[in-house]
């Protein structure tokens, strides 16, 4: 029992340690294909200690919900995080919550952001809030398909009973799932807030979203988001690594060595997450905004079909 | 005494409760005393509903109403189930009612009707044959009309309180209609001669059909929905909460307890128009209350998204039922009845809510509010927990009962019919989209009318509300926060229901690990709220501490930032209006055809630029409109025979005693 909840303490350390990493990964690489020298990987973990250290301004027209808001949005997005198996699968709390639940705990950081962004009253954070609840009536749907489609291939929703199915490779090729995965490509790029539907690196404010609703925050508030928007990019590598590419991951009740496997496996694949990310991102170019709905409408039709196409081959 | 006396004892007692307030309701502390009462009443009848529950069948004779039929009365699970959620509403209410009804100004054209729609409701659930059903139904319609007219000088409510009449004896009719259908297979007008009889399929699609007018009109089904939004906020705000959180469920009760008790042994394509119906309802009701501007109008129109979500479940678990799988049916059924509840305690809340604006600021506008959230700390909680609990986040109720309903969808491919394989994803993505919208609306509510800055003075010098007000939505939110936390616990109290109804139940959820609710044992698939939530509210205030001790702890109050020009004042903040117009742009342009005219005067002209906005309901423009235009016209017809002279009315009288005479030979 003890060792259980050790694992899964190391899961949730884990994620929490490697999210800052990852971004920082991501800056590096796409800084070097522009000829840059760009900042050190380690940036990320200098910032928010930075951040930390600085005194939080907080408006005068601010409430108790724009204090609170971090906070929450980071706790959900880390217990989200946390229940996506990283380097092995069936850890002791791994049955909390499904593929739905952390689809709607990203849901419950959203809400919280979106009223952070309304709460000081002003023009950008509430511009922010108002793109933000656009792309998430399209983009969160898309994830349900997406979950019904890799559930009825796995026969659960239950993301640690997916990757274990994923596993024995008894899905094979299927359409469904690439399409699934085409879809949950498209929903991690908006989610995080990534070229082609926001600009993470952008203050413009024809442009920004995800900056815009977090604009009024500072000091350990800001640090706080920040950490959560790393954990997100994080956790939605996480996903896609364990179910489209599980090699490596240790199974239900595997022994030690095979779980140092899956860890070096699981850093292996964040680092090809995070350079495919930024080729990515430096080889297109952001969208403008009304152009984002039919983005996030191809993730929404391509999860409707891999559902249906499930419904309907069930019986041929 | 037997629960059922009890429940029964309870419309007597809110109908003398009606008589009494229709004598003293000028005296000063009328409101007190019959919402005091009532409140009593009401919390006996849910205790004993709640006792009910697990108990077998109890009925009841009495010799009132038609001579040879009498009155029967009937208390079996689903009775007793659906006695809860009503009495917790109409107990929450009565309590908010104490507080709020005081400032009323009238009322004498409240006080009687409440307890008489109370009595209305509670009797719909207990009778046993159709002349009572429809006697209660009456009532609780004609009282709710009532309560709709209290405040008829209003704008508009004149209007709503006639649509709704015409909509209400509509579906009343059409009820009358199917009981009809059904008696005539029955041989009689009793249920349990219903239940015993096995319809023809002709008789049993045309009573679905009746029953799916009737009850889902009173529900707020798509296209039926247009009175709703309408008579609802019209309302003082403890009924609007009543009939939104309330009144509907009593109609879901009545469709359930028709179509999955007396039709008999349903068809798989029964399931067909339920299924498009309720995934339209939902998708439709949740985009009209993004658009709107009216608070309580909002809520209402969210009210039609949730009975959608309901009657989409209930058509899952018809189809279900249909193919005999028993545990997919009961998994449907369960996470319908569970949404019930969940949507009388939710919705109750954000009507309390914003009632308690409504008299504190005099505005139902959300875009002359906002920063209420300084002036009414207490109230604009418990609205933001409601509005949590509605938008289906985790850990709440809401969350665990759209759960459910996901679960239910996924079980769904086994269902051999062709129609429904290709039927059940599209309900579901519209399931999933709804559900976005949902937290998209609330967000947009919550923020507009609570964050920011005021955009009145009005909303600058709010007050909170008073302490009744306050307590009856704290104890919705504990309700809220326990069925979120332990589902388990309330999928067990539904499981004679679901026993009764569905052929099976779901496994029993109180014996797995950690109060874990596991839907269907091989699939895997569970979700623990008390966990989720223990572990967010955990990393919350460990973080908050953390980030105080580790890094700075000094908080600077300042003026805002915004980009550099803080001094523009609360009307440059972002309206309800433009908060949703990315929206509106991209699906309400096409579902509900709204248009944006943008008149900008050429430079140098002073005039103001303006934005014009439409929308358009569908079922007004393609239903109720061309009806009403065809009443109209025939109207017009029909008014030449006011004005003949005698000979030609005689001659009319003539004529149709000639055809009269003509058909009854031609017919020997």
């Amino acid at each position: 029992m003890i060792g259980d909840l050790i694992l899964q303490g190391v899961q949730m350390a884990i994620v929490l340690l490697l999210a800052p990493l990852l971004t920082g990964v991501v800056r590096k690489v796409k800084a070097r294909l522009l000829r840059r020298q760009g900042p050190p990987v380690l940036q990320p973990y200098l910032d928010l200690r930075r951040l930390m250290a600085k005194e939080a301004i907080v408006a005068d027209t601010a409430s108790w919900l724009f204090v609170a808001a971090p906070y929450v949005i980071f706790a959900a997005t880390w217990v989200a995080a946390a229940l996506v198996p990283t380097y092995a699968t069936g850890l002791v709390f791994s049955w909390t919550g499904d593929l739905i639940a952390i689809a709607a705990l990203l849901g419950l950081a959203r809400f919280a952001q979106g009223l952070a962004g309304l709460d000081v009253g002003t023009s950008f954070g509430a511009l922010g809030t108002s793109r933000e609840l656009m792309f998430s009536t399209l983009a969160e749907p898309a994830m349900i398909m997406i979950a019904f489609t890799v559930a009825l291939v796995a026969g659960s929703t239950q993301l640690s009973s997916i990757a274990d199915f994923m596993l024995t490779y008894q899905a094979g090729l299927r359409v469904s799932l690439a399409m699934a995965l085409l879809a949950l490509v498209i929903v991690a790029l908006a989610e995080n807030a990534r070229i082609p539907v926001d600009n993470p690196a952008t203050h413009l404010e024809l442009t920004m979203v995800h900056e815009a609703m977090v604009l009024e925050y500072s000091g350990r508030h800001l640090a706080m988001i920040d950490l959560a928007a790393s954990l997100k990019l994080l956790l939605y590598a996480s996903l896609i690594a364990c179910i489209f590419a599980p090699i490596g991951l240790a199974g239900t009740g595997a022994g030690m060595g095979a779980m140092l496997i899956g860890f070096i496996t699981y850093l292996g694949k964040l680092f090809g997450a995070g350079v495919l990310l930024a080729l990515f991102e430096t080889s297109i170019a952001k969208m403008r905004v009304f152009r984002v709905p039919n983005f996030l409408g191809i993730a929404l039709m391509l999860g409707f079909l891999g559902t249906l196409l499930l419904f309907v081959s069930r019986s041929l | 005494m037997s629960a059922l006396g009890l429940l029964a004892l309870a419309v007597p007692a809110f109908l003398a409760i009606a008589v009494f307030a229709a004598f003293t309701a000028r005296q000063a502390g009328a409101g007190t005393r019959v919402y005091g009462a009532c409140l009593v009443i009401a919390t006996l009848a849910a205790i004993a509903g709640l006792g009910a529950l697990s108990a077998a069948p109890t009925t009841m004779v009495l010799p009132l109403g038609l001579p040879w039929l009498g009155t029967h009365f009937r208390l079996d699970a689903l009775s007793a189930a659906f006695a809860v959620i009503v009495d917790i509403g109409a107990a929450a209410a009565s309590l908010y009612a104490i507080g709020y009804g005081r400032h009323e100004a009238e009322p004498q054209r409240v006080l009687p009707f409440y307890p008489a729609f109370l009595a209305g409701m509670n009797l719909v659930l207990l009778a046993d044959d159709a002349y009572t059903f429809l006697f209660a139904w009456e009532l609780m319609s004609l009282a709710s009309w009532a309560l709709v007219m209290a405040h008829h000088t209003e704008r508009g409510n004149a209007r709503a309180g006639y649509i709704y009449l015409i909509m209400a004896s509509f579906g009343t009719l059409a009820l009358l209609m199917g009981f009809g259908v059904l008696a005539s297979g029955a041989g009689g007008y009793g249920f349990d001669a219903m239940r015993a009889a096995h319809p023809t399929a002709w008789q049993a699609g045309i009573a679905l059909a009746l029953v799916l007018i009737g009850a889902g009109s009173k529900a707020g089904l798509v296209p039926v929905h247009v009175w709703l939004p309408l008579a609802h906020p019209a309302a003082p705000s403890h009924v609007s909460a009543l009939m939104s959180g309330v009144m509907t469920k009593v109609a879901v009760y009545g469709f359930i307890r028709i179509v999955f008790e007396l039709v008999g042994p349903p068809e798989w394509w029964w399931s067909l128009p339920i299924l498009i119906i309720g995934g339209i309802t939902a998708a439709l009701g949740i985009l009209h209350a993004l658009m709107e501007r009216d608070l309580k109008r909002l809520l209402a129109y969210s009210t039609i998204e949730n009975i959608g979500i309901i009657f989409l479940t209930l058509g899952l678990a018809l189809a279900f039922r249909a193919n005999a799988m028993a545990a997919g049916a009961a998994l449907a059924l369960t996470a319908g009845l569970f949404h019930a509840f969940n949507h009388m305690l939710f919705k109750s809340v954000l009507f309390f809510g914003a009632g308690a604006v409504l008299h504190a600021t005099g505005e139902r506008d959300i875009e002359k509010l906002g920063g209420l959230i300084h002036r009414m700390p207490i109230s604009s909680a418990a609205f933001l927990f409601a509005a949590t609990a509605i938008s289906a986040l985790p850990p709440l109720n809401g969350f665990a009962s759209e759960w459910l309903a996901f679960q239910a969808i996924f079980v769904s491919p086994a269902l051999p019919q062709w129609g429904l394989k290709l039927l059940v994803p599209a309900v579901g993505t519209l399931l999933a989209l709804a559900a976005a919208l949902v937290a998209a609306c609330f967000v947009r509510a919550f923020g507009i009318l609570y964050l920011g800055r005021p955009r009145t003075p009005v909303a600058a010098s709010a007050h909170e509300t008073d302490r009744f007000s306050l307590g009856a939505m704290i104890v919705l939110c504990v309700l809220c926060a326990a069925a979120g936390l332990l589902p388990g616990v309330v999928i067990d109290a539904l499981s004679p229901v679901v026993q009764a109804l569905a052929g099976a139940r779901m496994p029993a959820q109180s014996a797995t690990a950690w109060l874990t609710i596991v839907p269907v044992p091989d699939a895997h698939s569970s979700y623990n709220g008390l966990l989720i939530a223990a572990f967010v509210a955990f990393v919350a205030l460990t973080s908050a501490l953390a980030a105080r001790a580790l890094g700075s702890s000094a908080t600077r109050r300042a003026r805002l930032w915004d980009c550099g020009y803080p001094g523009l004042g609360p009307l440059s903040q972002y309206s309800a209006a433009s908060l949703s117009q990315p929206i509106r742009r991209v699906m309400a342009s096409v579902v509900l055809r709204s248009r944006e005219r943008v008149d900008m005067p050429p430079p140098g002209m002073l005039t103001a630029a303006r934005i014009d906005k439409a929308i358009h309901d569908p079922a007004w423009d393609w239903i109720f409109t061309p009806i009403g235009l065809a009443v109209a016209f025939a109207a017009g017809k029909f008014n030449h025979f006011q004005f003949l002279t005698i000979r030609r009315y005689l001659g009319l009288v003539f004529l149709l005693l000639v055809a009269l005479l003509m058909y009854l030979g031609l017919g020997t």
